[in-house]
């Protein structure tokens, strides 16, 4: 149920947007609706899409939003959609100070959906297309059952995260291989002649038709050898649907799946940015200009609530806001460049200030060309790490554990990397669709240190096979031993490999 | 859109039930929600279903967190799921501090777990009132007198007439304004219960066993206490003999040597008929062990006791066995052969953390 924005809020909504823009923000046209507690909680299970396919997991979530909110120990703020124009919702009860806040939040957000490059390749007009898919899926589900359509959403959800997210971004005109590995013939193997002891009789012994047949019968044995997908593809989901033996329903849903993994892509890329962008300006904005004084507290409240660090876990926001605060302060100092980067002199180095002020045109630029990798990898330094008091943890075997490992910078660095490489999620690429010479789908997980969840691997083998009716395997290691993981319709095997 | 939502939100209740789409039944895990009891942190079980992905094993996989320690201090566990794709939307999720009574807990869990309320044994009915504060009157006596609603009375009385200033805010209340909290008289059951938790703490049991113990039983106490006025907590240990402790010493204790699981169940029964009669108290005895015993010839005669003596004494016995990598599990397998039938008898074996709360299903699911 939509309800128009009370005259108090539009108010405040003008006053927020020209502020924004008064500071350089570039926003989509940006829609508020107000809801209710039950209403916040429905859209946010359905991922911000009222309009959506049906499956069981959305009902999931929101078991888990309603009954965190029922019980007291949980509600959702803000929640808005990247496409154009943004929409955002307001919780109707919340003080007119929360409103505000999050309004000015939601507009760091607009901005940066608008601006950073790695949403530029995703479809502003998502809400419609989400509710095209909706209703497609339903009239799979009118025409093959329920049960049906949803196992096969079930397997697809499974494999969901089998894509490159950087494909977008890929010109297949440009890519090596793709286009040249067909005209590019196996080198021609010699055919091998049946002996003869004169020159003259080579002609009867070696007739032209027999040549020509056994060259026939080389080539056909090279094509069969070929490799199939030439290289690597790491895009298994765009692969399945490609070649898999599907029916044209099953197909297309696979392909809806694949749409809407992409669509949230850039999200997961940018989430630490994107927090923390948000963060920066509804601070910024609140704290210079829109707060009265009767609001500070609760303001005060909201925000530090919404930063707020807990041991086991990072918190995008915080992260966020802090690093772009100090890029901001780096730059408006000039505390950057060959003569910082050389002086050692640490009492120098903290007191260095220059003057630039290139600050906040520095921030606007990094929130346009960066993503969480490349904003980590470039910004975070030692001094930064040391302030923010980060440190690295594992498991430790002997006491059953999580413990502190390390504060040494560069370690922690490492680890948030990798944690933000791929989304934590393995990199795993189709490296043969012919293996052994028979048909079965090899899979390859590139292994950087850490092992799969067996029980995992095991059933998502299950799920792909549903997939590609052939065996499927998957070439890994465990305790630093190469294995390969198979499946083959009935029951899981593993060998060294 | 809203009946879309609750569609998939009853089907995903069926699915969890195990009345439709058995295939994902194995995916269901308990999900956890943080509460606050006091200082310390619980977690709310709630059933999810974990759709199988190529994943990183957990335990391999560190973290990075922030705030003060040294290395070697431990981590709250985070719970890194490392779902980042997942993590999208600029959701603001926000988890509020606020404290979670003992009861509200206690009601929590019985909703997820769908518990029945406990019948107490009919063995004193008493039943004494108390008064609870609920409601707002007009009239009372001025000690009971309710400020901010009277407040609030006079307030609206002065806006609506026009008598309200706000450069200058004075409110005044006339009589007509005051207001003051009434009480009901409500029945409160005087059942007394005793839980008595018995647990094998020979050289088998080791610090994850013990952990799992521990959660298990405060859920049991939470529940329990949540259904009687009093209830009497003790404690018993044993390896080859038994002796009661303190809660402390209860879960932390290390001892070696053999087992013979006779020796708790003799003092348990000793400690019942000494300090429990049975007409005014509701007895739960709770044993864990890892299913190993001495002898098949310790196990007659802890069966014969169980049998003759505890049994017929208690509302329920509940034998908890936790896996450990040493223990052989027998003993399960011994009582399930020995009682078939029995309703007060109820066992439940728990492999790992995560089927504790099976267990606490199995044990208090029964309503006994």
């Amino acid at each position: 149920m939509i309800r128009a924005l009370s005259p108090e809020l539009q108010k405040a909504q003008q006053e927020i947007l020209e502020l924004a823009r008064g500071y350089g923000l570039d926003c989509f046209e940006t829609i508020f609706e107000l809801v209710d507690y039950d209403e916040i909680n429905e859209i946010a299970a359905l991922g911000g899409f009222p309009t959506r396919y049906p499956h069981w997991r959305f009902g999931m979530e929101y078991d888990y939003l309603h009954k965190g909110y029922s019980w007291g120990l949980q509600k959702i703020y803000e929640l808005v959609i990247n496409n154009d124009p943004c929409y955002a919702y307001l919780q109707m009860g919340n003080m007119i100070v929360d409103q505000k806040l999050v309004m000015a939040h939601v507009y760091g957000h607009c901005d940066f959906f608008k601006n950073n490059m790695w949403f530029s390749k995703t479809n502003r007009k998502m809400l419609d297309q989400m509710a095209n898919h909706g209703t497609r899926i339903r009239n799979f589900q009118d025409k093959y059952g329920v049960e049906a359509v949803e196992d096969f959403i079930d397997c697809c959800l499974s494999i969901d995260n089998l894509i490159d997210p950087h494909s977008a971004f890929i010109n297949p005109a440009q890519q090596p291989g793709l286009l040249s590995s067909r005209e590019e013939a196996a080198p021609a193997a010699e055919v091998k002649k049946l002996r003869s002891h004169r020159d003259y009789m080579d002609r009867y012994v070696n007739p032209t038709e027999f040549l020509e047949k056994e060259r026939e019968k080389l080539s056909e044995q090279a094509e069969k050898e070929r490799k199939f997908p030439a290289h690597p593809e790491r895009d298994i989901m765009k692969f399945l649907i490609d070649y898999s033996p599907l029916e044209p329903w099953q197909q297309e849903i696979l392909s809806i799946m694949r749409n809407e993994a992409y669509y949230f892509v850039p999200q997961g890329q940018t989430k630490i940015m994107n927090e923390g962008w948000a963060s920066y300006w509804h601070s910024f904005l609140m704290t210079r200009h829109i707060l009265k004084d009767s609001e500070v507290i609760d303001f005060a409240d909201h925000h530090s609530g919404t930063l707020a660090t807990s041991p086991g876990q990072i918190n995008p926001y915080k992260l966020g806001i802090e690093l772009f605060r100090d890029i901001e302060d780096r730059w408006n100092r000039g505390k950057f460049g060959k003569e910082y980067e050389e002086c050692d002199d640490i009492k120098v180095k903290r007191g260095w200030d220059k003057k630039v002020g290139e600050g906040r045109k520095k921030i606007f630029e990094v929130r346009k060309l960066y993503n969480d990798v490349t904003f980590i990898d470039t910004f975070m330094n030692e001094e930064f790490c040391e302030a923010q008091k980060l440190f690295t943890y594992g498991f430790n075997r002997r006491t059953g554990q999580y413990e502190i490992v390390d504060r040494d910078w560069r370690k922690v660095k490492q680890q948030l990397l990798f944690g933000l490489t791929n989304f934590g999620n393995p990199v795993i690429t189709v490296n043969d669709a012919n293996f052994e010479n028979r048909g079965e789908l090899l899979l390859e997980h590139r292994h950087e240190g850490i092992d799969l969840d067996y029980e995992k691997a095991v059933e998502t083998l299950r799920n792909l096979h549903y997939f590609w009716k052939r065996p499927v395997n998957i070439l890994t290691k465990y305790n630093s031993q190469a294995k390969l993981v198979s499946f083959d319709g009935k029951e899981a095997k593993e060998k060294d490999a | 859109m809203i009946a879309g939502i609750k569609r998939d939100h009853l089907r995903f209740k069926q699915i969890v039930k195990g009345k439709i789409k058995r295939n994902l039944k194995k995916y269901i895990t308990q999900g956890e929600m943080i509460g606050r009891q006091g200082k310390d942190y619980v977690s709310i079980p709630i059933a999810q279903i974990d759709l199988p992905r190529f994943k990183f094993g957990k335990k391999q996989q560190g973290g990075v967190g922030q705030g003060e320690g040294a290395p070697g201090s431990p981590v709250g566990q985070g719970d890194q799921e490392g779902e980042g794709s997942k993590a999208g939307q600029g959701e603001g999720k926000h988890f509020l501090e606020v404290d979670v009574t003992l009861q509200e807990l206690a009601e929590m869990l019985a909703e997820e777990l769908e518990l029945p309320r406990i019948e107490p044994k009919g063995h004193r009915q008493t039943e004494s009132m108390r008064r609870r504060y609920s409601g707002i009157n007009t009239a009372g006596p001025d000690s009971l007198r309710h400020i901010k609603r009277t407040y609030r009375e006079a307030l609206k009385r002065q806006i609506l007439s026009g008598m309200y200033n706000p450069k200058d805010p004075v409110i005044i209340p006339i009589k007509s304004d005051f207001r003051y909290r009434t009480w009901k008289n409500v029945q409160v059951p005087e059942n007394n219960a005793v839980i008595i938790y018995m647990m094998d703490v020979s050289g088998s049991m080791g610090d994850e066993q013990k952990e799992i113990v521990r959660t298990a039983s405060f859920w049991i106490d939470t529940w329990i206490q949540s259904q009687y006025k009093d209830i009497d907590v003790r404690y018993i240990i044993h390896d080859a003999t038994a002796k009661e402790v303190d809660q402390n010493t209860f879960y932390h204790t290390r001892e070696s040597g053999g087992t013979l699981i006779s020796s708790a169940y003799r003092l348990c029964n000793e400690m019942i008929d000494r300090e429990y009669p049975l007409s005014d108290w509701n007895i739960y005895a709770f044993h864990f062990s890892d299913g190993d015993n001495w002898s098949g010839e310790d196990t007659k005669f802890c069966v014969e006791m169980l049998k003759e003596k505890i049994i017929p004494k208690v509302n329920a016995f509940c034998y908890g066995q936790v896996e450990s990598r040493y223990g052989s599990g027998q003993f399960i397998k011994d009582l399930l052969g020995f009682f078939k039938e029995d309703e007060k008898l109820i066992t439940s074996k728990i492999e790992n953390k995560e089927a504790i709360y099976r267990a606490l299903k199995d044990f208090l699911g029964k309503g006994k």
